[in-house]
């Protein structure tokens, strides 16, 4: 690129899935622009609505004017635009082990933490249920090693850090603890709240419980 | 015709799946064995493996999981989701379709033309209109469109109305004035589409509902003949009539033992 990239993203200090680029934009170097949403829910930007007219959600990535939407696209052209470091791993095998758990983690992790603070009685031990089988599906993809690709931090490692500030909302109103159920889930977290574009772009857990409660209002729950 | 691969699986029920019209691509490439497909004929799912498959020229042998049941295999191969298709390639199980398309794609890049496009930007969007066709209600609009709930049908009817002009538009864009969206030759974002075009014309039928329209959406409708006419669509893509049996023989099992809630057509989608 002879010019000068520019990189902005629509961005939400909540929003999980706004993280995971912010991450990656960090793991690469890549100077950027992040533009907070005034008010997401009541009243979106006209440049968000432009952007994304089918969802109307960040993350929305702006590079030189042209948009991208949906969190895990977005990563994959972050990674391929920009190979170094690689966010994927080489092989095919690998790369299409990687991109399962990444769907994994999007098909189960928000909506299914969802659940939890959404249920009560019956409802709830259910969805608490469901959450802590998930994150055992998880644990169990991570194995041994230090992170999901192995030694390096990578592409699943970012598709999930971003959803662990919530698991302290989920384990109030779910009566569990994550690291009883996952001890090496939650070595895993440490390990990633130890890098620099994490420890720099992960919310804390406590503002993401208030924001979680606030929703538990709009929504006429307790 | 079936080939006598077909007819001796020991999976495969013998009055279920036979039908004349029905064509089975089974062993295709002597050698090949460690190249296995776990699908079923109707599944759009696993058409799309096949497709890019037969893209590339790869032989493979394909393994039809029944309707309503779970092979061993299936369950060792893809224990999270328990669901079809599953490449299993040397012994490594590859899940979710749209990645085994990816993986064909990567292996077999020398094999014949890329699926995926090769500038990044025309992947993300390839890729963003492929999360838009499997996002939740796409799948199960067609799977409701063949049940027999007529309120929930007149709301599926309108979702396919809402988004297929979305994607009569993204066509030119993608295309830009060949016969795919993937360009020259059939490409992601057509595979992700083209599978569920056996199942649209099901519908039509079944339902008197017009899908895709020559007066709203004519682009789309230039595409789909385009498709399914390709060497490697057709003998993949199930015939309309097929379908409307099998959806038929489905409910009426379903009708006929309320206990086997489970044996429900979209055990095969997925």
């Amino acid at each position: 690129m002879s010019k000068k990239d520019e990189v902005v993203m629509l961005d939400f200090w909540g929003s999980p899935f706004a993280t995971r680029v912010k991450i990656a934009l960090e793991e690469k170097g890549i100077e950027f622009e992040a533009r907070e949403e005034k008010d997401l829910l009541r009243n979106k930007s006209e440049l968000l609505l432009q952007c994304n007219p089918i969802y109307k959600k960040v993350p929305v990535l702006l590079h030189n004017g042209k948009p991208l939407c949906e969190s895990l696209v977005i990563l994959s052209y972050i990674d391929e635009m920009w190979p170094s470091p690689p966010l994927l791993p080489t092989s095919p095998y690998d790369r299409s082990v990687a991109k399962f758990w990444a769907d994994f983690v999007d098909k189960k992790v928000f909506d299914g933490g969802k659940e939890i603070w959404t249920s009560k009685g019956d409802a709830l031990d259910v969805a608490k249920k469901g959450f802590e089988e998930s994150l055992r599906l998880l644990e169990g993809a991570l194995g041994e090693r230090e992170f999901f690709g192995g030694e390096k931090f990578g592409f699943v490692d970012i598709v999930l850090i971003p959803h662990t500030p919530w698991f302290h909302a989920y384990e109030q109103f779910g009566g569990f603890k994550v690291e009883d159920q996952c001890p090496k889930l939650s070595a895993w977290m440490k390990r990633c709240l130890g890098r620099e574009s994490v420890a720099k772009v992960l919310p804390d857990p406590a503002k993401v419980h208030e924001l979680i409660c606030m929703f538990r209002k709009m929504n006429g729950i307790e | 015709m079936l080939t006598s691969k077909a007819t001796s699986d020991p999976r495969l029920p013998s009055n279920i799946f036979l039908h004349s019209n029905f064509r089975e691509n089974t062993e295709r490439m002597a050698g090949d064995l460690e190249l296995k497909l776990l699908g079923s004929w109707a599944s759009p799912f696993a058409m799309r493996a096949r497709i890019a498959l037969n893209l590339k020229g790869v032989g493979y042998e394909l393994l039809k999981e029944v309707s309503g049941t779970k092979s061993e295999l299936l369950l060792k191969s893809n224990p999270v989701y328990k669901k079809i298709p599953v490449l299993i390639h040397h012994g490594k199980p590859i899940c979710e379709s749209m990645i085994i398309v990816q993986y064909i794609d990567e292996v077999w890049a020398a094999a014949g033309p890329s699926i995926l496009p090769s500038d990044p930007y025309e992947r993300a969007i390839a890729r963003f209109w492929i999360v838009y066709i499997d996002d939740k209600w796409f799948p199960s609009s067609l799977r409701t469109l063949r049940g027999l709930n007529e309120e929930a049908k007149a709301e599926a009817e309108e979702q396919l109305a809402n988004a297929l002009p979305l994607l009569e538009d993204a066509f030119p864009k993608c295309s830009k004035g060949k016969d795919f969206f993937g360009g020259e030759t059939i490409g992601y974002l057509d595979i992700a589409l083209g599978c569920y075009l056996g199942w649209i014309k099901a519908i039509e039928k079944m339902t008197g509902i017009k899908a895709l329209d020559e007066a709203k959406t004519p682009t789309l409708v230039g595409w789909a003949e385009r498709f399914c006419s390709g060497d490697a669509v057709k003998e993949v893509m199930p015939e309309a009539d097929e379908l409307i049996e099998f959806t038929k023989l489905i409910q009426a099992i379903m009708n006929a033992a309320p206990g086997r809630q489970n044996m429900h057509v979209s055990k095969n989608d997925r």
